[in-house]
């Protein structure tokens, strides 16, 4: 699947800009923290750096242009057969994009129409996805990658409340090891936008103190990889202290950040950490798939009273969506949704593994296998509703998820099928899941040890006895 | 113009013995309760610290933060926490400060600034340097307290709190109640230097205090927190003291064999903070009646606080899935 590359937003406020120059042509071969492109407005410029890695497909817009809208498709990467992206690791940053420092000047050279800058890139064609029913019918719609999403739910947040604030590692400064707080500190300035030395602990718990006394921060971790350091501050202090307080004391907290396998950066960044928060009583986990989800969950996520962990995952961070074009979009915490309809099997997913679970269902439907598709977003509290409203129509249940089987949530939606759901079940629940082994280097390696579209299809035929 | 913090008034001396004492009287009654077998829990008590906590508190209002830890009784009254609340809370009883589900390592009164006891040793430094750090943000003129012993000073987030508090010029001061033991291990098998000498490398100011000597206490904290409150950043105060109960009530239960001396225990008790207070008090003229009276006063308001938190109700067991998420989540 191609990559698409949009305009970028020096700010949260601007709108559009010039596409001065392009520093790649189509063929090219780039990795992340290669400089793209330069963008100009009226106030800076700024270098455009690659954050997937992968070659130049087209080249949409080109340089000189004028007035190009954020978010227009100026070009594509495609990757490598597969979903391809980097890895900021501490020990290899990447190049900083230049803050603006360009003073205004004239526009004197010729520029071009900007009617070339409509979207031009075909998705791959989706069959029959469902639309959300929080999303009233007929909203307008915007395609928003789902970094763009993250940091658009958090600029309106602290636009509305001036008690959120966002504070990690290369947040401010560096706009983020991913690139998520692009622009924020631009707009919210130093106070509120705050970039912390590497003490996880430190600011884990400097968090859960700041949310005690009054305000509501939204803490990044670079990756939840490195909040193993800061999970007794998560859990003992956060998610036990309004109910070992007498509900007296809230702490009203987001910890978000990457979560799950990215690719080729090794066992110690890559694992699935959604089961283990999953477990906790206090916390609220999110983990959302599409844009459209991340940005209405982050909105919701800041606006909790209670802790919130919010699994991001990489490898989505520059796939594009629709996004409702609505001046509020909040979803409810604790709602799964109907991806795509169907009758014969139930796919229940979340995050990355929704994508892997729509692709399965895609390719069935051409084998005369109607799967419908569920995307979990939050995974505690847990929807089992939703989940087991679908087996009673089905009878059949498979569980997609990119993370360990053991003690997975995978493991615990078949309890909940076996539990509630027993009567219902014309066959044993089958999960799809990673190897049970530290996630290896090697390409080849790791594509053996993670779950993948050959594997669902594989095992929804087998829970069909279609084998 | 700077305070000198020569030496509290009579006033504030009486105050501070009188908090003192109900530190004192409170887990006297405590730590014969749980011997009587009629405690749910050991307690760690604080017994022979109280100057400390008392010294320090007495500069706070009720806006400013402190965080506690395991041993947090004393903390907790000396911010000025209901005895009667706390009692019961120990009592597992629903009219606990935190209804029965909190018990005695986790009494905490935000309304009155007391982010809670902790019974994760350290827990406490990056939870008071994020209060610090909302005091600052909102401009509003509250400090943070935490309290840690020595033995946490061991642990990294000791030096993570104060470099990031050293960094943005946070509220915050750092107490550490140094009574010589990590549990059941001497402090100098377990720490290398003087803790006190950790703060300056991070451009900390340091201050030493007599942690049995309240007036002593309050002098040494009022200049503390006179710096701290000036925007110049945090400051590190360790306070020498000594606990004369075992680390939790519950260790004569396992202990095989004693882990101190009597006589390094009886050297500590002719230092009582409470009996030094006393003397102080008479030094500056308050008649010996007056202060037995102060100490009748307060046995008695214990005791009937007490007989009233034993006869509480038992929290309601159907209570028990109860605050787990916001109504608007539910």
């Amino acid at each position: 699947m191609a990559i698409e590359l949009k305009m970028p937003a020096l700010s949260p406020t601007m709108e559009e800009g010039t596409l001065a120059k392009w520093l790649v042509k189509e063929g090219d071969s780039v990795k992340s923290g290669d400089i793209l492109a330069e963008i100009e407005t009226d106030k800076a410029t700024m270098e455009f750096e690659a954050i997937d890695e992968g070659t130049i497909g087209q080249i949409l817009v080109a340089e000189g242009t004028d007035n190009v809208k954020v978010g227009t498709v100026i070009a594509t990467i495609a990757g490598e057969g597969e979903e391809a992206s980097s890895s900021p690791v501490r020990t290899e940053p990447v190049e900083a994009p230049s803050l603006p420092s360009t003073p205004p000047e004239e526009k004197t050279g010729p520029s071009t129409s900007s009617g070339q800058t409509e979207e031009r890139v075909e998705k791959p064609a989706a069959t029959e996805r469902a639309s959300d029913p929080a999303i009233p019918a007929g909203t307008a719609m915007v395609k928003l990658t789902v970094r763009e999403a993250l940091r658009d739910a958090m600029a309106e947040e602290m636009r509305a409340d001036d008690r959120v604030f966002v504070m990690g590692e290369e947040v401010a400064e560096y706009q983020g090891a991913y690139k998520v707080t692009q622009g924020l500190l631009d707009e919210f300035g130093a106070r509120r936008v705050i970039d912390t030395p590497i003490t996880e602990y430190g600011f884990a718990g400097l968090g859960a103190g700041a949310a005690m006394g009054g305000l509501k921060p939204v803490i990044e971790f670079m990756t939840f990889n490195f909040a193993m350091q800061a999970i007794d501050h998560i859990i003992n202090s956060a998610a036990k202290t309004n109910y070992m307080s007498g509900g007296q004391m809230r702490c009203p907290i987001v910890f978000r950040g990457p979560n799950g396998a990215a690719s080729r950066v090794g066992a110690q960044h890559s694992q699935n950490f959604a089961p283990w928060y999953a477990s906790v009583p206090g916390l609220i986990v999110i983990s959302p798939y599409d844009a459209a989800d991340a940005k209405g969950l982050m909105k919701a996520a800041i606006r909790s009273e209670d802790p919130v962990v919010f699994l991001e995952n990489e490898l989505l961070y520059g796939r594009s969506f629709d996004v409702p074009d609505l001046p509020d979009h909040v979803l409810p915490i604790g709602k799964a949704r109907i991806m795509r309809e169907g009758s014969d099997v139930t796919i229940v997913s979340y995050s990355i593994g929704v994508g892997l679970a729509l692709e399965a269902a895609d390719s069935l439907a051409g084998e005369g296998i109607d799967a419908e598709v569920i995307d979990l977003r939050t995974l505690r509290p847990l929807d089992t509703a939703t989940v087991l409203a679908s087996l009673k129509k089905t009878n059949h249940l498979v569980v997609v998820e990119e993370g360990w089987p053991i003690c997975s949530i995978a493991s615990e939606l078949a309890m909940v099928a076996m539990e509630q759901g027993f009567d219902d079940l014309d066959a044993p629940v089958v999960r799809v899941c990673n190897e049970d082994v530290p996630l290896p280097y090697a390409a080849n390696l790791e594509k053996a040890a993670l779950v993948d579209t050959p594997r669902v299809i594989a095992a929804v035929k087998a829970v069909l006895n279609r084998g | 113009m700077r305070n000198d913090y020569h030496n509290p008034d009579p006033e504030k001396l009486v105050a501070m013995f009188e908090r003192m004492l109900v530190i004192r009287e409170t887990e006297e009654y405590l730590g014969a309760q749980f011997r009587a077998g009629e405690l749910p829990a050991g307690v760690h008590l604080y017994i022979g610290q109280e100057a400390s906590g008392v010294g320090i508190c007495a500069h706070l209002g009720d806006e400013d933060w402190i965080t506690s830890t395991h041993r947090g009784h004393g903390h907790f009254l000396a911010k000025g926490g209901d005895p009667y609340a706390m009692i019961a809370e120990i009592h597992a009883k629903s009219d606990g400060i935190c209804g029965g589900f909190g018990g005695t390592m986790h009494v905490a009164d935000v309304s009155r600034g007391i982010l809670g006891a902790n019974g994760i040793v350290g827990g406490g430094l990056g939870i008071a340097t994020g209060a610090a750090f909302a005091a600052k943000l909102e401009g509003n003129g509250k400090v943070a307290v935490c309290f840690f012993g020595d033995g946490a000073a061991n642990q990294g987030t000791f030096m993570e709190a104060m470099n990031v508090a050293s960094l943005w010029k946070l509220p915050l001061l750092l107490v550490c109640e140094h009574n010589g033991w990590s549990e059941f291990t001497r402090s100098e098998v377990a720490t290398s230097g003087r803790i006190i000498d950790r703060a300056s490398p991070f451009n900390i100011p340091g201050f030493e205090a007599d942690g049995n000597d309240v007036a002593d206490v309050w002098r040494v904290s009022g200049r503390a927190l006179e710096s701290v409150r000036s925007g110049e950043g945090p400051a590190l105060l360790v306070t020498y003291t000594y606990r004369t109960r075992g680390h939790v009530e519950a260790e004569v239960n396992f202990l095989s064999q004693p882990y101190r001396s009597e006589e390094e225990v009886a050297s500590w008790v002719a230092k009582d903070p409470i009996e030094r207070g006393a003397a102080l008090l008479a030094q500056g003229g308050i008649a010996e009646e007056e202060i037995s009276a102060i100490r009748a006063r307060v046995k008695a308001s214990i005791a009937e606080m007490a007989k009233r938190a034993r006869s509480a109700a038992d929290p309601d067991p159907a209570r028990v899935r109860s605050m787990m998420f916001s109504a608007a989540e539910a």
